[in-house]
């Protein structure tokens, strides 16, 4: 199991989160103006990167707080966690 | 040599102690080209090398696998076969399947021990009931067999099932296939890694894939792989969790999501269990195999992943599920757990198409549950690449479907695990 550690409530076992996807991933500004493959793209298509991967989960039985986390999905390796909203942080961080 | 498998060669070899057998298929060496090469060595990638042989005469064809032969989810699954999917493509795709695989031993000359043993969909809710009698009519409207079981005629067919009132999630009935089953999953690879080998076709292990050259035009020329450079313009992948990684180099984007998917065998018993039971409800998928384990197929974990294991209170849901329905198993002990990954579609429904790239196709999307349809799968994925253009059992399995919403939603239709 994931020890996962919440911005706001600290660390935590992964039974109390749910997974948010892929991180980043922002609404079209414009949506009526997008055609079918830009909102393909927007819904459907997804990194799955096999390595640094940013994604968000959401402290579901805690605070119920969506955050992000940046993690390495070839170890399961957690590399950051980060508020929603803030930035990616420099990788060479490791916080756990 | 062919060596051709029967109870007489099996009585003849023995005589001379076993010691005339030979390898099943060659070590073969990469050529500088070939007519078209298969990514991914498992069983759809092998079937699909086999198939391309045998119906469509490409016989310079290799199969690269970086791995072994069926080590990646053909060697990890809980080997269910079924074809009761909702939707009219997914049941004439699954059910293509389901009829090669009545005959795929012998056609292989290869036992793959299709054993139709009969799979049981456990309802246990109100909504249960009414989703599978759906599917039990949808299925039938497509000549798929399905049947209604009332709790006590789900005991009949499976006597451990409990079926008392007072359990958190009584069965409240069951859908049963009867033609559905297992069947044994190295197997599969084996006898169609045999076959295809027989027919020409060159299998390559620990032959990992590094790039995808394309020409001016942006067709398909040739792989860089960890044992060089080979040529061809006809390129099928067949990767499942890892395809998204290998169809980036070629830069085509995909609607994958690659989760972990585990699964676990107790110590092995006394044949105590005939069938297959499925829970979707409740996340339960047991089988007993020939060797007398109990299978057990447990759930996805919830975050993407490559690395083949996931964790443990997955497993303990599916065993709590389990040890209610079948209290007789509360006792045994669990013998080995494992992961593989999965790609899993928006829609999980599968992908067997051609690409925006020319000559590169993909075969992918299989979720939690490809194994049950590796010949079918393997066979329309042959025409696809053989024909330039798909099969009509594959036509819907589109890319493109994500873009003009045609979808095949197995997943809200989910009687069925996914």
């Amino acid at each position: 199991m994931l020890i996962i550690v919440c911005p706001y409530c600290g660390k935590r076992p992964e039974i109390e989160f749910t997974y948010g996807g892929q991180a980043h991933l922002v609404r079209p500004k414009q949506p009526s103006q997008l055609d079918d493959e830009a909102w393909a793209e927007f819904l459907y298509m997804r990194a799955n990167t096999k390595g640094v991967y940013a994604e968000r989960w959401r402290h579901a039985h805690g605070c119920g707080r969506f955050f992000n986390a940046i993690r390495d999905t070839t170890t399961d390796h957690f590399l950051a966690f980060y508020k929603s909203g803030e930035p990616p942080p420099a990788l060479g961080e490791r916080t756990s | 040599m062919k060596q051709s498998f029967s109870g007489l060669s099996l009585v003849w070899r023995g005589l001379a102690r076993h010691r005339s057998w030979q390898p099943q298929w060659r070590k073969a060496e990469p050529k500088p080209s070939y007519d078209a090469i298969i990514v991914g060595g498992g069983g759809h990638g092998l079937g699909t090398a086999y198939y391309l042989a045998k119906e469509h005469g490409f016989t310079n064809v290799a199969v690269l696998e970086k791995g072994w032969v069926g080590g990646g989810n053909t060697g990890r699954n809980t080997t269910i076969i079924r074809s009761n999917y909702l939707f009219n493509e997914s049941a004439a795709l699954y059910d293509h399947s389901l009829k090669m695989w009545e005959s795929l031993s012998q056609v292989l000359n290869y036992n793959v021990m299709f054993s139709p043993r009969g799979v049981m969909l456990l309802a246990h809710t109100v909504h249960d009931i009414q989703v599978a009698k759906r599917h039990v009519h949808a299925n039938r409207c497509n000549g798929v067999d399905n049947e209604w079981l009332e709790p006590e005629q789900a005991k009949e067919f499976c006597p451990p099932l409990n079926i008392e009132k007072n359990i958190r999630y009584p069965v409240l009935g069951a859908a049963l296939q009867r033609r559905g089953g297992t069947a044994r999953h190295d197997a599969v690879a084996w006898g169609y890694a045999r076959a295809a080998d027989e027919l020409g076709v060159d299998i390559i292990e620990n032959c990992e894939v590094t790039g995808i050259r394309r020409d001016a035009g942006g067709a398909v020329e040739a792989l860089e792989t960890t044992r060089g450079l080979i040529r061809s313009r006809k390129v099928g992948v067949v990767a499942a969790g890892h395809t998204s990684v290998v169809m980036a180099m070629a830069g085509v984007r995909l609607p994958l999501e690659s989760f972990p998917l585990q699964a676990l065998v107790s110590e092995p018993v006394k044949p105590v269990f005939p069938c297959v039971v499925m829970s979707n409800t409740i996340h339960a998928y047991v089988s007993q195999s020939d060797k007398g384990e109990l299978v057990i197929g447990a759930g996805t974990d919830a975050y993407t992943s490559y690395t083949q294991r996931g964790a443990l209170h997955i497993n303990t849901h599916t065993l709590d599920a389990i040890c209610e329905l079948f209290p007789n198993f509360r006792r045994l002990r669990m013998l080995r757990n494992w992961g593989g990954i999965v790609d899993v579609t928006p829609d999980r429904s599968p992908i067997i198409a051609k690409t925006k790239v020319p000559g590169l196709y993909v075969n992918c999307g299989w979720g939690t549950g490809g194994f049950k349809a590796t010949p079918g799968s393997a066979h329309v994925f042959a025409w696809t690449i053989a024909r330039d253009e798909p099969h009509r059992i594959n036509a819907p399995f589109t890319i493109e479907r994500f873009q003009d919403g045609y979808l095949i939603d197995e997943a809200a239709a989910a009687a069925v695990a996914h």
